[in-house]
């Protein structure tokens, strides 16, 4: 029988829950790793015991731990994380040169057919990625060195690459995202990147429609059509069919189209999960009601979900990596809160109970469906 | 006694590190010892406590530059390290072990936005 794993990074170590297919019990073990910031964690799916955790703290710096038995133990493997030459300025917040300066991982994405590969998307923005299971790193420099990198300037969260996006049917095709440099793609294996931001509209910067500068938060794509790619940006709900070369408004009638996290279902490509924020001001849902929005059809029309949730005064926010579905047959979909739940719905959002609701913040979310 | 021939003293110092590092080092005890060649400095007892806990490397000072990462703290004999030369010898009482190195994590720092 399948059963299901979610990973959980928070503010203060990570969890892992466990269910069987049913997903109406669940097991809590942790914290792993306590007191660390825990930005990401994901399994392999070539070898789904291969875990990889991204441990991070304003003293200490960064750590990479791996395990190999399903999060059972852990060890930590290689944190030195170089630039690839000298590696010059991008822009500070108030528009100055600043170094490029190592801060941490924000996501581990392992590779989809080596379990030993796996990449690292860090602050200050750069692709790094390890052939050897973590022990060592090497910076992808062609992203960090595309053009327009002096012209990155950070997010309120940082210069951070924030989402790895790999092409289940083009192992040469990669997407990224950076807050706020906006999305890129390589079609050559990392080597060279092109900015993919054509159509993003962003009222914040000095060319609404320039090519770099768009603080993207997050992107998701079902693997079924790689072409087709959801973003969620500052704000605006977006889609492309072009494989990002261009992209078009699907807000629809969210209620608001600032949000952090997006995902499409697992066996449905144009079923989309959002989770609207009141405001880039105002970081928690609107109206004190905890909401998944769903659009059917691919963007624009949207419904509220919100059978299980709370639906009065709760002010949490769901940060960009903090959504994942299964893909068992009724697909299932999960996100954690700033609150510190993780809330999981077995039949694609249509009812919602948390699986565990005190934890502390949480920064991510994955799941791996286990055979 | 060095390949060259040259007699170099060592003697047994003692580290008390911060909680969160003990648990990445998985060291048991509040204390680690090590054997470190004269003139003990700071430089040198990490030099040894990466040798041993190579995961430790990068945690007290940074990759590449060497220095002192930002909120650690080095303290001995009761007095601050932290901005002394990372190659200034240490006092005698470190160095003979009677007194150990302690690193610390500063009482600041912390939480920045996601």
């Amino acid at each position: 029988m399948s059963s299901v794993r979610v990973l959980v990074g928070t503010r203060k170590g990570a969890f892992i829950l466990n269910s069987d297919g049913k997903r109406n019990d669940w097991t809590v073990s942790g914290p792993f790793f306590a007191g660390w910031e825990i930005y990401h964690l994901k399994g392999s799916t070539v070898d789904p015991n291969r875990l990889y955790a991204s441990q991070s703290s304003s003293w200490s710096g960064q750590v990479v731990q791996r395990s190999d038995d399903g999060g059972v133990t852990w060890n930590p493997v290689g944190n030195k994380f170089a630039y690839a030459g000298v590696p010059g300025t991008h822009q500070w917040y108030d528009g100055t040169p600043h170094p490029w300066e190592f801060k941490r991982v924000w996501h581990m994405e392992p590779s989809l057919t080596d379990a030993d590969t796996v990449y690292a998307g860090v602050e200050d923005a750069a692709l790094f990625k390890s052939s050897d299971g973590g022990a060592t790193w090497e910076e992808l420099k062609g992203l960090r060195e595309h053009g327009t990198g002096p012209h990155w300037q950070p997010g309120a969260g940082g210069l951070c690459l924030h989402t790895v996006i790999l092409d289940p049917s083009n192992a040469k095709r990669m997407y990224i995202a950076i807050s706020a440099a906006g999305a890129f793609r390589t079609d050559d294996g990392g080597e060279t990147w092109k900015p993919i931001n054509k159509g993003l509209v962003s009222k914040y910067i000095p060319d609404p429609m320039a090519e770099v500068g768009h603080c993207v938060h997050h992107v998701a794509m079902n693997p079924s059509r790689p072409d087709v790619l959801f973003m969620q940006k500052h704000w605006d709900v977006m889609r492309s069919d072009n494989a990002g070369d261009s992209w078009h408004e699907v807000s629809g009638n969210l209620p608001t189209d600032f949000g952090f996290v997006i995902d499409v279902h697992a066996h449905e490509p144009e079923t989309v999960f959002v989770v609207p924020i009141k405001s880039d001001a105002e970081h928690f849902v609107p109206e004190g009601k905890l909401r998944v929005f769903r659009s059917k059809t691919g963007g624009n029309e949207w419904e509220a979900l919100e059978k299980g949730l709370p639906q009065k005064d709760c002010y949490v926010n769901v940060l960009r990596d903090a959504m994942a579905v299964d893909s068992l047959e009724k697909c299932g979909v999960y996100f954690g809160t700033s609150g510190g739940q993780v809330y999981a719905s077995a039949d694609a959002g249509d009812n919602w109970a948390p699986i565990v609701r005190d934890l502390p913040g949480v920064l991510s979310v994955e799941v791996q469906t286990l055979k | 006694m060095t390949a060259g021939g040259e007699c170099v003293s060592s003697s047994e110092i003692r580290v008390a590190l911060p909680h969160h590092l003990r648990t990445l080092a998985k060291i048991e005890g509040a204390e680690v010892r090590l054997e470190v060649a004269a003139p003990v400095t700071v430089q040198r007892i990490l030099d040894a406590l990466e040798l041993r806990y190579p995961m430790l490397a990068g945690t007290i000072r940074e990759h590449g530059t060497g220095k002192r990462r930002a909120y650690m703290r080095i303290f001995a004999c009761e007095e601050d390290w932290s901005h002394e030369p990372m190659d200034a010898a240490l006092p005698e009482a470190v160095a003979a072990g009677r007194e150990p190195l302690l690193i610390l994590g500063a009482i600041a720092g912390g939480w920045e936005s996601q």
